[in-house]
């Protein structure tokens, strides 16, 4: 594994640099934040399309007879119902009743499977699976030689649509195939995204870096296609309420309090699976929840819900100002019993303890 | 892309401008400050009324993606917030030294101008 602390550049790293980004480090890499505005590239991507370098993901290829019976061990929803093409959601449970990584996991055919994992959990997930590995299973950490891009938006089919002969406008969400792109070979593309608009995530070489941002960039410029950063790819997913890593589920949050039990599948065996059970019938003492604001200000991560008698009930793990809503929205443990739609909870921002209520997911829906 | 810093106005290096005439003071973020923060969403100044000492926080500024105290550059009353700002925030990153202006204040008698830096200082500063 790579030991080095050094922050690394993505192979887009000198398009950003052309396109006037401003670059911060994150999880390791020097990645885009933003190009013209948070809210311009926010509004790209609901309206039009927007191109993201997410090369920083982590890529592991488990292959042989028994890289399904490690992905069932390791992960809480069922991949046995995976299909050829087929992509599933999941996440690794620790054995704390906490949670080491969400990712994706892809079955490329029988016996190999690729996982996307978060970058800043790579060496984390990877000694996780090792640890946890009775078969010794033949991974692969492709991350470094493997480059993401994820064309997101409404307009994200018609500019795929110039560049492959695959047939992109049919690809049902959660499914992926390989095709060429613009003239590069095996480029896997996968109609998933973190950005509840559509579009498709493109993993491909790492040398075919430059000229496929180009190609892309080119035939999106009929469609308004801009260069998005990590800041619009964070208010467009808490717009869905999907969650952040680092924010809404960590090593101390379980799956049920997060609201995935729909990814946690309780007729297969896996990791922890026995007290999460137990988390599902008993009930839980906190659960995520979405929130708006009804008095006015922003919700920001760490900041501390209180009940309307002023004790202390809960957390915020995310929130912003809704670019598309212009509602100061956030997720946040409470308490179970704040945790119905219409309770009335207070953030406490600064020094005052503003009024918010909690709301049914997603705090906005993408036209169809 | 260069970046205006107004040479008849006074800078902070929390990143505020004041515009002193007579014995008021207008005062505002700069261009280097609006465009670190990014797009801004609200601006708290819920002290109109109040006399703050220079440096103390007379108000709030959040953006998209962070939050940002707002310091007095200088001692005095804030006489008025510049209440354009309530419908559109976005004005400071439009236009900090203009529109955008956040408070107008009056200077107390203690007030100097001690720590206040020039336009050639404060470029310096943030290495422009």
């Amino acid at each position: 594994m790579e030991t080095n602390t050094q922050v690394k550049r993505t192979p887009f790293y000198n398009k950003h640099v052309e396109a006037h980004a401003k670059i911060l480090p994150f999880a390791g890499y020097e990645m885009p934040i933003t190009y013209s505005g948070v809210i311009e590239e926010h509004e790209c991507v609901r309206q039009r399309a927007g191109l993201f370098d997410v090369s920083h993901m982590g890529e592991f290829i488990l292959r042989g007879p028994h890289a399904l019976d490690l992905i069932q061990k390791t992960t809480s929803n069922d991949a046995s119902k995976l299909i050829d093409g087929k992509v599933q959601y999941s996440c690794f449970p620790n054995r704390q009743g906490g949670i080491v990584d969400d990712l994706l996991v892809y079955r490329i055919k029988e016996d190999q499977y690729m996982l996307v994992v978060n970058a800043s959990n790579i060496e984390k997930d990877w000694n996780w699976l090792k640890e946890n590995d009775e078969w010794n299973v033949e991974m692969e950490d492709i991350s470094e030689r493997t480059a993401l891009l994820a064309l997101q938006g409404p307009k994200a089919v018609d500019i795929l649509k110039k560049l492959t002969q695959t047939d992109v406008a049919s690809m049902a969400y959660y499914t992926f195939e390989r095709g060429s792109l613009n003239d590069t070979p095996n480029v896997l593309i996968s109609a998933t995204g973190y950005t509840g608009a559509g579009g498709f995530e493109l993993y491909f070489d790492q040398s075919q870096a430059s000229k496929i941002w180009d190609a892309i960039m080119e035939a999106g410029n009929e469609f308004g296609l801009q260069p998005a950063g990590l800041a619009a790819r964070d208010t467009l997913r808490l717009e869905m309420g999907f969650c952040l890593y680092g924010n809404d589920i960590n090593d101390n949050t379980s799956p049920i309090e997060a609201g995935l039990g729909w990814i946690t599948k309780f007729t297969k065996e896996f990791i922890n699976k026995d007290a999460l059970l137990n988390q599902k019938t008993e009930g839980v003492k906190q659960k995520l929840v979405a929130f708006e604001l009804v008095d006015k200000g922003v919700p920001r991560k760490d900041y501390l819900i209180y009940n309307s008698e002023g004790s202390e009930i809960g957390i915020v793990t995310s929130g912003t100002m809704s670019p598309s809503t212009k509602k100061a929205i956030g997720m946040g443990y409470v308490l179970s019993e704040y945790s119905k739609l219409e309770s009335d909870i207070y953030v406490a921002v600064r020094d005052k303890k503003l009024k918010a209520v909690v709301v049914k997911l997603p705090f906005y829906k993408q036209p169809a | 892309m260069t970046m205006n810093f107004p040479e008849e106005l006074l800078y902070t290096k929390d990143h505020e401008w004041v515009k002193i005439e007579g014995d008021t003071a207008t005062i505002g973020i700069t261009e280097f400050a609006q465009s670190e923060l990014g797009d801004i969403v609200f601006i708290e100044v819920d002290t109109v009324g109040e006399t703050i000492e220079a440096e103390a926080i007379f108000g709030t500024v959040e953006a998209v993606k962070t939050v940002s105290d707002l310091f007095m550059p200088v001692s005095g009353e804030i006489l008025e917030f510049n209440s354009d700002l309530e419908n559109a925030p976005e004005t400071v990153n439009e236009d900090p030294y203009g529109k955008g202006w956040m408070v107008k204040v009056k200077l107390s008698d203690s007030s100097n101008r001690n720590g206040l830096l020039s336009a050639a200082d404060y470029k310096e500063l943030i290495g422009q």
